[in-house]
């Protein structure tokens, strides 16, 4: 049965593991996944922990419903304190983990301390296992997972690993499964790396109990025709989201050479359909991957048609491979893009923050901020392919002045690089914005500027604002499971009614993290995909639990307001550049260079931008500053945290 | 039982490798979900994105039926499928030890033998592959289809040599 999934706690300083149940309570009031793994975090660590020291915790965690059929619940969720901005540190990624885990006992994972050499988790039916891993440090994300088998004698074996960054404490390393699964965002590949872990391996296979097993199927059956019949999943399972970065450069939506332009041009070479034509060239007419038990197979399979790496095979890339080897170095070549797409699912490094950030130095190179004494001779111009590619490889093994710096994530390479170079850094709480530009979408702006993890678009995104539909459609979305009557609008360069659409998102954006099902089979990028309302009846049948669509709305507001507790700790303050609910100035200051007529020119609305925030904390039941008032804390149950109860 | 020619086809190019078919099988044969119990697999080389689906052939000399020593194996013509009478059966694995194509399982909760039984003419994960890269068809189509892409390659090298020969006249 799901709900017998345990929590293990892992001592890798002293060795000591200890298992335990779940209670039912804290599902109720937790659920699992991201949620559950909030309030472990919050429980677990005390104020300002060094997250690369040993004091720090790292959660895994598949969600409540993972490996049950409720549709792609392949979504493995890791928390720890982030390396990179100091704030909470939250990566999700697809791929096969999960519900390997789950098969093999475990939900959730509670790992501690610092092992003295390089190890590795082997958790197979039941039993955990702390096994020597200094013959795979130093291997490639891929030689890792693969030499795991070889060892324990199992090709099916599913490993969460970390690649050569994680290993030199690359502030933004990631963690990895598959070819290019990662969890990408905030260094979670770091924190394992300084306890000296180098891969989680799992191997189940321990029997899930589906309540109700024959609603459950034909609830499946029902919630795919759903998923398959969005035409933007339909598009995703053609071209993967490098659709979403074609579509969204041809508007003006995208970053190009930092922040300097929001459209990248002259790039046939690199428009989704081209990259789908190699893909086609390279594997064949179906190059189409999925995650476990999903039907969207967005994930584009190829080799690298040419130069040096010819031949090799690869997954991806995804948008932010292509705002970070395209859009923002202005490279326009796909060699390139293939090529650095690779490199990074090697290193094990967040395409993201990697590209952000060299795309950052690139510009203070331009303005004579850095010089040739700092990137030790390298051009590091706009449109340099062969400079990018280089950076990406001294960031993953800290070579040189400007490798070792970068490394380092932008508010520490900020200080040490000085002068006015933060001004230039498009980052939230310490990280990198996507390589989407928001200066149009006030909604948008409004979610990277509030979203837990530091900048991040998988947080609180209303994408849907962009599709112009009518107000009805909004208010039928928007108005369920709690009522709404204040404003809405169709039009994505307002500012009223999107404090509203970002507080919902958020809810449910927590809810699916909880659950462990990919953001695509929700109200994401499809106004008609599942919500609040079809998720009661998924639980029900895997599970047996009943919950109403309010009380899972309730979950996921407490969930979300824990990560605000744990950033509140941590030096939180509402319009600290730092560590705030705060856009970098150019957002305010320099209007947009290009894009369609309603893009063209746009800047954020300061005032208008702090009346969001303050309608957006009202929503949340903050005060002006931020902070959770009392009130709100005893209504969401949370006023003794931290409670230590699990 | 309607009389039937079908069988499972399978498109191996096709899968893209989402294990939902294995997930459904177990569910639907046994009520829980654990890839281990599904009559189908997967089979990947991940490092090259192949994946392939592997399931009972049903086969008409079955060596798992010839194998058995207590003829607990038998043909359900009706359904053209191989089944196995877990009465008669006395879980000694021979058939597990003789398939071609590993689809023989043995499940060592239950300590008894089980394969596809085609779902009794409703292939569940054939109902759930949109990708159709499992699919239930009647027999004579799976090698008409075969037929077909092979001479689309033949009717392309003519068409190439007619265009050729135009060009060179």
């Amino acid at each position: 049965m799901a709900l017998n999934r345990k929590i293990a706690y892992i001592d890798l300083s002293t060795g000591k593991i200890e298992i335990k149940p779940i209670p039912i309570e804290i599902r109720k009031k937790f659920l699992g996944g991201r949620g559950l793994d909030a309030y472990l975090l919050y429980n677990h660590t005390k104020k300002g922990i060094d997250p690369l020291g040993p004091e720090n915790v790292l959660l895994v965690s598949g969600g409540l419903l993972t490996a049950t059929l409720a549709s792609a619940t392949a979504r493995t969720h890791v928390m720890a304190k982030s390396p990179l901005g100091g704030m909470i540190g939250s990566a999700n990624m697809g791929g096969f983990f999960a519900p390997e885990l789950a098969w093999a006992g475990f939900h959730h994972l509670v790992i501690k301390g610092k092992a003295e050499k390089p190890v590795y988790l082997w958790i197979h039916n039941g039993k955990i296992e702390i096994r020597d891993a200094r013959n795979l440090w130093g291997k490639t994300v891929t030689e890792t997972q693969w030499a795991i088998r070889e060892e324990l004698g199992d090709e099916e074996i599913k490993s969460m690993v970390i690649g050569p960054a994680g290993e030199n404490l690359v502030r933004f390393a990631n963690v990895m499964t598959g070819i290019k699964n990662s969890g990408g965002r905030t260094g979670m590949g770091a924190v394992m790396g300084s306890k000296n872990l180098k891969a989680i391996a799992a191997r189940g296979t321990m029997d899930i109990k589906i309540a109700h097993p024959k609603e459950a199927l034909e609830y499946n059956k029902r919630f795919i025709d759903q998923i398959t019949s969005a035409k933007v999943n339909q598009t995703q399972g053609t071209l993967g989201t490098p659709f979403i970065w074609g579509a969204t450069n041809s508007w003006g939506g995208i970053r190009c050479r930092n922040f300097q332009y929001n459209q990248q041009l002259y790039c046939d070479e690199i428009e989704p359909e081209a990259i789908d034509e190699v893909c086609t060239q390279t594997v064949g007419p179906y190059h189409m991957a999925s995650c476990f038990g999903c039907q969207v197979h967005c994930r584009a399979k190829y080799r690298i048609p040419s130069g040096p790496y010819k031949g090799v095979y690869d997954e991806g890339p995804e948008y932010t491979s292509q705002g970070a080897f395209c859009g923002e170095p202005d490279c326009r070549s796909i060699e390139t893009l293939l090529v650095g797409n690779h490199l990074v699912n090697q290193f094990g490094l967040d395409n993201l923050e990697t590209g952000s950030l060299i795309a950052w130095a690139m510009e203070l190179y331009e303005l004579g901020i850095l010089t040739d004494k700092e990137t030790d001779g390298l051009e590091l111009r706009f449109g340099n392919d062969e400079a990018l590619l280089e950076m990406v490889k001294r960031i993953a093994f800290r070579k040189g002045w400007l490798g070792d710096t970068l490394a380092e994530g932008g508010l520490i390479a900020s200080e040490r690089i000085g002068k006015n170079s933060f001004d230039y850094l498009i980052q939230v709480k310490g990280v990198s914005n996507l390589h989407s530009d928001e200066r149009a979408t006030p909604a948008l702006a409004l979610n990277v500027a509030t979203a837990s993890r530091g900048s991040d678009h998988l947080r609180s995104r209303p994408a849907i604002d962009l599709y112009h539909l009518p107000e009805p459609v909004l208010r039928k979305i928007y108005s369920t499971p709690v009522p709404y009557d204040g404003p809405l609008s169709s039009e994505h360069t307002e500012y009223v009614g999107k404090p509203w659409q970002v507080f919902w998102q958020e809810n449910c954006y927590m809810a699916v993290d909880c659950l462990g099902i990919c953001k695509y089979h929700t109200v994401f990028l499809g106004a008609t995909l599942p919500n609040f309302e079809d998720w009661p009846k998924v639980i029900y049948y895997n599970t047996g639990l009943e919950f109403t669509p309010r009380e899972l709305w309730d979950i996921a507001e407490r969930c979300n307001m824990l990560e605000r507790l744990f950033n509140l700790r941590e030096g939180l303050k509402r319009e600290d550049p730092y560590r705030g609910d705060m856009l970098n100035h150019r957002y305010f200051d320099e209007p947009t260079r290009r894009g369609a007529p309603d893009v063209v020119g746009r800047v954020i609305d300061r005032e208008k931008f702090k009346k969001m925030i303050d309608e957006f904390y009202g929503y949340k039941g903050l005060d002006e500053n931020g902070v959770p008032k009392p009130e709100t804390l005893k209504r969401l149950g949370l006023e003794n945290e931290p409670s230590h109860l699990l | 039982m309607e009389v039937t020619g079908k069988v499972l086809a399978i498109y191996p190019e096709k899968c893209t490798g989402c294990r939902l078919c294995e997930l459904v099988c177990s569910v639907f044969h046994d009520g829980v979900s654990n890839a281990m119990r599904s009559r189908i697999k997967i089979v990947k080389w991940e490092s090259e994105g192949i994946y392939i689906p592997m399931v009972c052939q049903q086969c008409q000399d079955a060596p798992c039926m010839i194998v058995c020593p207590v003829k607990a194996i038998s043909r359900d013509e009706a359904l053209n499928r191989v089944m196995v009478n877990h009465d008669i059966c006395i879980g000694c694995r021979s058939c597990v030890a003789v398939c071609p194509f590993g689809a023989m399982g043995f499940n060592v909760i239950d300590r008894k033998n089980f394969k596809c039984d085609l779902c009794d003419g409703d292939p569940q994960c054939v109902r759930f592959c949109e990708v159709k890269a499992v699919d239930y068809v009647d027999a004579e189509r799976v090698s008409l289809e075969k037929k077909r892409a092979a001479a689309g390659k033949i009717t392309a090298a003519q068409r190439q040599a007619i265009a050729l020969e135009l060009e060179i006249r």
